[in-house]
């Protein structure tokens, strides 16, 4: 690690800040916590799609009962995000299923269970199809170049449509918050990685002003995107029945309820036409992309902007349109989840490059190298790239995983192998950074410095990386950076902890900080400064490098600081009886700047591919009526150790400017490649598909269109016999 | 209610409990020994995975009237002697650990699989943990930190 020379914390696998807690059983998370005079409570939801609430009833002894409806909202009776869509309690219209109406609180858990609420609905009819969606939450375009004269000098057009159903993201500890009334306020604890998010959505709520309420972020058991929003919901639930008990109230869910009613990845449609020439060079791209964004808008505008910056994959053309549109249904609102938009539209555009490849008769790896962009090239909306690792990391993974060989010594067998090249940008889209303005404090301690920001720590490592930072550039031993908790009371605002931001722009917020700390200290040990000139804080916010500019009027410019580069080869075996494919080798290769800690990073990148490979091959929401139909971990199956191959993990330097010690974001892309990578290398055995989750029993049916060849087994050499309709029966029953 | 009598972490703890409270409630709520976590409602995940007279079984499955007369041990005597366990010590150096929600069952499953198997290999070690979810490491510092432990007996 070249440049790591003379750096004491930086690029070396310190131990991590919380992992004492961690491995004794003493960290502790909100279900942990308790709190005198304690109240647990309940939420009760709808059972229907949509319709009208006309009655409700309670069946029970209710007395010593809290019981909140939309009626003892005391500010505004929205979950405040972007768009003001979201009631926190319905009033009267219901949109989806599970959608809360009534809480409960009890000290008594038992009580609190064995009372029953009828409500009485008028329904309406729902729509779960978003093709068929009247309401648009949001439409973006992206053009670049025209398109006739991209299509006119293709020689061939190729197209296709490619599926991506919902994700769960599954963190292990389920949400949770306890809220506390002090003095007219609110303090809430929770399982969270946006304090800011859940202070301003509790001020909006409960008409509180900023003083009146503190968010404390409890250690979180993982999050993924999935306790970005929500959190202010459950937070709202927790505090208004809090505020009208005037006591404590536990608000905890169960699987169960976590599955049921909180936000998934974005269900995706996404129709590509694409213009090339013989020999293998993109001329026109034409992208046409439908999310699913669920009954209320949460942050569907954004997920979708993401979404379509990233549609064309890192591969270069002059003209290019990029459409789509995030619509609603009845179904539970989709919301934040790692990648955000682009693991939808990267497994388009790379399963439709593979595709290509086929028609063309080129291997994909040849029409990658053409087609990847390089230094000096512009992405799809225009922006001029100075740095552009997509060669260096494809050439790099094809070597590694010794490719060609392998494809040429898999044909044939149940076995294949497949690649998929992606990019992912850091930090929030366009001119959003510009807009959050985020904040972070550095106090001088007798030993070193203590950090203040409100980015949280939900298993990535942000204490350990920040401190990383913070220690060599004031020049201080690691061990004497603190990290100061989560809380509004205490830290300015850093802005959500999302968007694989919290590194790349609120590390280098810190990393300023450090550095006019530094200045400051000059000769001075910091016992020795705070004896002499007494305390000493310093806060920097976010500043905008001059080089970007963004219009967000025409979508053009430059829409991130910077892009990871990354690429993906994946080889899996089918089982030619049971169709379960199975991932037994998997490479990737990430150019991410500077690993402030290399084995943090890589932490990163083999869960961010363990949830890819979920992703792919078995996250399956069945969605029956608007309602998740398999919501257990008994029949929604994540990856456990058989399923997940060991991850050969490769990281390539390429320092970004204006990130602390040249790093960039890490967080989402390793989501972004597993997918295709996985659906490609099924390609490689003569299935075509083109939609995941790829169960069995979609692999069992594209694989019976298949005319002539079968999978064979390699070993055994044993033939593939068409399955009997009866079991082809039995599976397509299974879950 | 039920009189229940077992010994957690080498102190002998009586209760009188509802029949129907599950030993990870009796570990967690009477207990307060809160690092025995749940994640699910249905004996998956393996977060709840604690020592029932020295093996590891998920104590979801199981209710307290059920443990009576059992010795048990939690994360939280793992290490009596406030020096972490060969295991703790592994998925700290290691990186076996993100958000750390899965960590104390995983290092309880990883007990009683070095105690049948000190040397085991990588196979044999993501068998003998492969009821265990980990959503955040994709796993394999999980196995890289019990393979530590291992070399260190
Ligand atoms: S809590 Fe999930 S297995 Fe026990
Ligand atoms: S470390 Fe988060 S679930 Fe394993």
């Amino acid at each position: 690690m070249r440049s790591s020379r003379g750096l004491k914390a930086v690029g070396r696998n310190v131990l991590r800040k919380d992992g004492v807690e961690k491995v004794s059983g003493a960290a502790r998370y909100i279900d942990d916590l308790s709190f005198p005079n304690l109240l647990h409570a309940r939420t009760i939801r709808s059972t229907i799609p949509s319709g009208h609430v006309v009655d409700i009833q309670y069946h029970g002894d209710t007395t010593g009962f809290t019981i909140v409806d939309h009626r003892d909202v005391p500010g505004r009776n929205i979950v405040a995000l972007i768009d003001d869509d979201q009631p926190c309690l319905a009033e009267r219209t219901i949109r989806h299923f599970a959608e809360p109406i009534v809480l409960l609180a009890h000290e008594n858990r038992e009580r609190l269970n064995a009372v029953d609420v009828q409500i009485a609905y008028r329904e309406a009819t729902p729509n779960f199809d978003p093709a068929a969606s009247k309401t648009s939450f949001k439409t973006i375009a992206i053009e670049k170049g025209s398109l006739d004269e991209g299509f006119a000098a293709a020689d061939v057009v190729v197209e296709g449509e490619y599926r991506a159903g919902h994700q769960e993201q599954l963190y292990i500890e389920p949400n949770g918050a306890i809220a506390v009334p002090a003095g007219g306020g609110i303090t809430l604890y929770g399982s969270m990685q946006c304090p800011y998010y859940v202070h301003r959505a509790l001020k909006v709520l409960l008409g509180l002003p900023d003083h009146k309420v503190r968010v404390i972020q409890t250690e979180t058991g993982g999050g993924f995107g999935g306790k970005e929003e929500y959190p202010s919901m459950i937070a709202g639930h927790a505090a208004l029945l809090a505020l009208k008990a005037g006591r404590p109230v536990k608000l905890v869910y169960d699987r169960v309820e976590d599955m049921v009613a909180t936000t998934k990845r974005h269900p995706a449609v996404i129709h590509h036409r694409t213009g090339v020439t013989r020999d293998g060079r993109l001329t026109a791209i034409d992208i046409d992309a439908l999310f699913d964004g669920g009954a209320y808008a949460t942050l569907s505008a954004v997920v979708l902007s993401r979404g379509l910056i990233h549609a064309s994959g890192p591969y270069r053309c002059d003209h290019v349109r990029i459409r789509g549109r995030a619509v609603m249904t009845n179904t539970p609102p989709n919301g934040a989840f790692r990648g955000f938009g682009a693991p939808q539209t990267q497994l388009a555009a790379e399963i439709h490059m593979d595709r290509i490849a086929g028609q063309l008769g080129l291997d994909p790896v040849r029409v990658r190298e053409i087609n990847a962009l390089r230094p000096g090239d512009t992405t799809a909306t225009g922006q001029r790239l100075g740095d552009c690792s997509a060669l260096q990391v494809l050439r790099a993974a094809v070597e590694r995983s010794a490719f060609k060989r392998r494809r040429r010594a898999l044909a044939g067998t149940n076995r294949g192998i497949g690649l998929a090249l992606f990019f992912h940008g850091s930090g929030f889209t366009g001119g959003g950074e510009v807009a959050l303005a985020s904040k972070a404090s550095l106090a001088l301690t007798g030993r070193g410095a203590r950090i203040f920001v409100a980015s949280t720590e939900i298993g990535q490592g942000t204490r350990t990386m920040h401190a990383q930072i913070v220690a060599d550039t004031l020049g201080v031993p690691y061990d004497c950076v603190e990290v100061n908790a989560a809380d509004t009371g205490e830290v300015p605002n850093s802005g959500p902890t999302v968007a694989s931001r919290t590194c790349m722009v609120v590390g280098r917020i810190l990393q300023r900080c450090a550095e006019e700390m530094r200045e400051r200290l000059g000769t001075l040990t910091p016992g020795e400064y705070l004896r002499t000139h007494g305390p000493l804080v310093i806060t920097k916010q976010y500043e905008k490098s001059s080089a970007i500019a963004w219009d967000d009027h025409s979508y053009r410019g430059d829409a991130y600081g910077s892009y990871g580069w990354a690429c993906d080869v994946v080889e899996v075996e089918v089982d030619p009886d049971t169709w379960q494919v199975k991932p037994t080798a998997f490479t990737t290769v990430h150019e991410i700047g500077k690993a402030i800690h290399p084995m943090l990073a890589s932490g990163q990148i083999e869960g961010g591919s363990a949830q890819g490979i979920g992703y792919a091959l078995f996250e399956e929401v069945v969605m029956r009526d608007g309602r998740m139909a398999n919501c257990q971990l008994t029949n929604y199956i994540v990856p456990t150790t058989l399923d997940t191959p060991a991850i050969d993990v490769v990281m390539l330097e390429n320092p970004y400017k204006h990130g602390p010690f040249g790093a960039k974001g890490v967080g989402e892309m390793p989501i972004d490649g597993p997918a295709p990578a996985i659906i490609n290398a099924l390609r490689h055995m003569g299935i075509d598909l083109r939609e995941i989750p790829a169960t069995p029993e979609k692999i069992m049916a594209a694989s019976a269109e298949r005319t002539g060849s079968g999978i064979t087994k390699s070993r055994s050499a044993r033939r593939y016999t068409k399955p009997s309709s009866k079991t082809l029966h039995a599976l397509r029953e299974k879950p | 209610m039920a009189q229940v009598s077992m010994t957690v972490n080498g102190k002998v703890r009586k209760r009188n409990v509802d029949p129907r409270v599950l030993l990870v409630h009796f570990l967690r709520e009477e207990l307060r020994l809160t690092g025995t976590h749940i994640g699910c409602d249905t004996s998956q995940c393996g977060a709840c995975t604690v020592l029932i007279d020295g093996r590891s079984a998920k104590s979801c499955t199981i209710f307290a009237v059920q443990a009576d007369g059992s010795a048990i041990t939690t994360i939280e005597g793992l290490a009596p002697d406030g020096q972490l366990h060969p295991l703790q010590e592994g998925f700290w150096e290691e990186h076996g650990l993100q958000c750390g929600y899965c960590t104390p069952g995983m290092i309880m499953a990883a007990v009683t699989l070095l105690q049948d198997n000190p040397k085991p290999s990588e196979r044999e070690i993501r068998e003998g943990i492969s009821g265990n979810f980990c959503r955040c490491t994709g796993y394999q510092h999980i196995v890289n930190a019990i393979q530590y432990a291992a070399n260190k007996r």
